[in-house]
């Protein structure tokens, strides 16, 4: 009994040891393995946005490592590590450190301006780049970081645009503003009524409701009291949804405008029919206009199905920081953030340079309104 | 303008009486089990949402099968597959879970209720996906101007058929066998069985009927904010649960007003906070103001609006 037992146990040894000499010969045959960090949402109600970031950059780095990168003389091989944030800010920071203490040399992320900015105080004491697909938040360029960069433009570029779009296209003269009190629906909603005002928009209601809540009637009752023509919502599509719908249910009959968060597929799936008419913005151009998109959409579609929104930008975003290596012809962090601020890509969502913040130089906003359940452009504005 | 101000409100009261039915129908699930164990079942919340989620793929089947079919019976073919589940689903929980801990301390049933609602979700999330799943729009959308306000046909649906499942329970269990049977075992377990009540099946039988109420809610639930998702129970719970306790849990009557009470409280609450306290507090507070009130009645009333002061429990 005894002997079996030790016979099993050493067969079982062996198999593990001879295991790992495998894996350290494949290691040395394939060369040397960068690590690249990618973080978005992957549960939560906002999975389908984090997992399309997650895919963009996934379909850059696998197509880098098909092509074949060599830095310093050496080959190597680009691994992506895909963490989950959960769209909170307390777990960004964990993955932050998980991401860190697995060695990678970069991030990609994360999708939130809310998990993005307290994230961004880490990769900045690590001295690793990041770049962040789709964080719009004024906030996060802001804190004087050398290794921050996006590459969308940020809230106070499309706040903007929002902003003078109701007012001077759309012609509102009585604004509701409603916002998720995240990091990204509350700027985006300050840009815009900074925005609106400035252009003689006069704001008669203020609301707030939070990123889980479904029901939005006593707000919106509120906001119909003050006669309102126009409902600035800043915040996702899980929200904008169901408000959509309450607002008809309501009688309301003032146009709702949105952000980015607003601007995909699964919004007019949740809004229904309600969803006709509902205007809301996407930084850079349409996908059909962005100078590689029809390409883009092909490759990405037959990976993994229907883009959601910020895809693209994710793909750029790995494109830009493998880029930067080649140039720093190293993956040293250091050197890669000094070559990133000296990018000029031409990029599948349009051309790439980064301003002293890191934010994008020159990014332009796009409207777009819902026509007959699916989302139509109106025009792009710089 | 004071006309205007008076459509508001009558607007805010149907919101907030739309809201508060949900609440109690959920609510009296929660009381049920209380009342009958004094166990809070915090699982409750995740089986109302295993009734929207099996509903929804019910009426997904259906509409596949048949897409001729009216938008009515197809929400009725899906509830009539989520109440059987979740009655299934109810029985199964306190079999499995509860049963065996009927004699423990009482932290050690509390603690297991909370384990079977992360196991409901994160199921939830395997089997259905961690996205939204949007409740296609199969319901009668009329819609009716009462007093200045609006209400849809979906609305008033939602209320008279909560008021109607409410009396029904209170029927079931003031006037019927079953419901003396309950009662008894809810005034002392050992005490029934002497008496000859089988108190396994009645235990049974209560987390069997609120498991089915929990269905209903559900899929009105999904149906009212055209979508569902795996997390769509926690809020709904809590809130249910702080209903059952505003109006006195263990009774049936007291859910009823809670939820009501509650869904009143956070519709005018969230409506008018700001413009009462001129912008200082705003529309954020809404859950804040509803909890505020529960703690508020529970500090001069610690058992609730109906509840009956009983010295020997809890």
């Amino acid at each position: 009994m005894n002997s079996l037992k030790w016979l099993a146990g050493s067969v079982l040894v062996s198999a593990l040891v001879a295991g790992c000499g495998q894996q350290a010969a494949e290691n040395a045959e394939t060369g040397d393995v960068v690590r690249i960090g990618s973080v978005a949402p992957l549960t939560g109600p906002q999975t389908h946005i984090g997992k399309d970031n997650e895919n963009g950059a996934r379909l850059a780095i696998e197509e880098i490592n098909a092509a074949g990168l060599t830095l310093g003389g050496k080959p190597v091989k680009l691994e992506l590590l895909g963490e989950d944030d959960q769209a909170d800010p307390k777990t960004a920071t964990i993955v932050a450190d998980k991401l860190l203490d697995a060695g990678v040399v970069a991030v990609i992320g994360h999708l939130n301006s809310g998990t993005t900015i307290p994230a961004s105080k880490r990769y900045h004491d690590a001295g690793i780049p990041q770049i962040s697909p789709s964080a719009t938040a004024v906030a996060y360029t802001a804190q004087g970081f050398s290794n921050a960069f996006r590459v969308m433009a940020n809230d106070a570029q499309q706040g903007k645009a929002l902003g003078e779009y109701a007012v001077g296209k759309l012609g509102a003269k009585k604004i509701a503003i409603i916002d998720d009190r995240t990091a990204y629906g509350q700027g985006l909603a300050d840009e815009f009524e900074k925005a609106a005002k400035a252009v003689g928009g006069e704001i008669v209601a203020r609301e707030f409701t939070n990123d889980k809540a479904t029901d939005f009637a006593a707000i919106l009752t509120n906001i119909k009291g003050k006669g309102a023509d126009l409902v600035f919502f800043g915040g996702m599509d899980p929200q904008g949804g169901p408000m959509a719908q309450q607002m008809k249910r309501l009688g309301l009959a003032a146009k709702l405008l949105g952000g980015d968060g607003l601007q995909n597929i699964n919004f007019i799936k949740l809004a229904g029919a309600d969803a006709e008419g509902v205007i809301a913005s996407s930084p850079g151009l349409p996908l059909d206009a962005m100078p590689g998109g029809k390409e883009f959409k092909a490759k990405f579609e037959a990976k993994y199905g229907p883009i959601q929104v910020y895809a693209p930008y994710a793909y750029d975003a790995a494109y830009v920081l493998v880029e930067a290596m080649k140039r720093a012809d190293s993956s040293e962090p250091a050197k890669v953030v000094a070559a990133l601020a000296q990018t000029d890509y031409q990029g599948v969502t349009g051309p790439l340079k980064f301003d002293e913040k890191g934010d994008t130089v020159g990014g332009a906003v796009t409207m777009y309104e819902v026509k007959n359940g699916a989302w139509t452009v109106l025009e792009t504005v710089k | 303008m004071t006309n205007k101000i008076m459509d508001i409100f009558t607007q805010q009261l149907i919101n907030g009486l739309v809201l508060g039915s949900i609440y109690a129908l959920v609510a009296l699930g929660y009381t049920m089990v209380y009342g009958i164990l004094e166990l809070i079942n915090f699982a409750h919340g995740e089986v109302t949402m295993i009734g929207a989620m099996v509903a929804l793929t019910a009426i997904g089947v259906l509409m596949g099968l048949n897409p001729e079919l009216p938008g009515l019976v197809v929400v009725l073919g899906g509830v009539l597959v989520a109440i059987p589940a979740c009655m299934a689903l109810g029985f199964t929980i306190e079999k499995v879970a509860y049963r065996p801990l009927r004699h423990a301390p009482r932290l050690a049933p509390l603690i297991t209720a909370i384990g079977v609602s992360i196991i409901l979700q994160n199921a939830a999330m395997l089997i259905w996906g961690r996205q939204y799943v949007s409740f296609p729009p199969l319901l009668p959308q009329g819609r009716h101007e009462i007093l200045g306000a609006h209400i849809t046909d979906l609305q008033i649906f939602i209320v008279v058929l909560s008021f109607a499942i409410m009396g029904s329970l209170w029927l079931l269990v003031e006037r019927s066998k079953l419901g003396r049977a309950m009662r008894a075992t809810a005034q002392s377990k050992e005490v029934a069985q002497l008496m000859g009540v089988n108190v396994d099946r009645i235990i049974s039988a209560t987390f069997i009927i609120g498991s089915a109420l929990a269905a209903i809610a559900g899929v009105m639930v999904s149906a009212y904010y055209g979508l569902a998702h795996y997390y769509m129970g926690f809020m709904l719970g809590l809130k249910a649960f702080a209903a059952a306790v505003l109006g006195g849990i263990g009774n049936i009557a007291g859910a009823m007003l809670g939820g009501l009470l509650l869904g009143i409280i956070e519709a005018l609450g969230a409506g008018y906070i700001g413009d009462i306290t001129g912008g200082f507090l705003g529309s954020h507070y809404q859950d804040v103001f509803a909890f505020f009130v529960l703690i508020a009645v529970l500090v001069f009333r610690p058992s609730g609006l109906l509840g009956e002061r009983v010295a020997n429990r809890a």
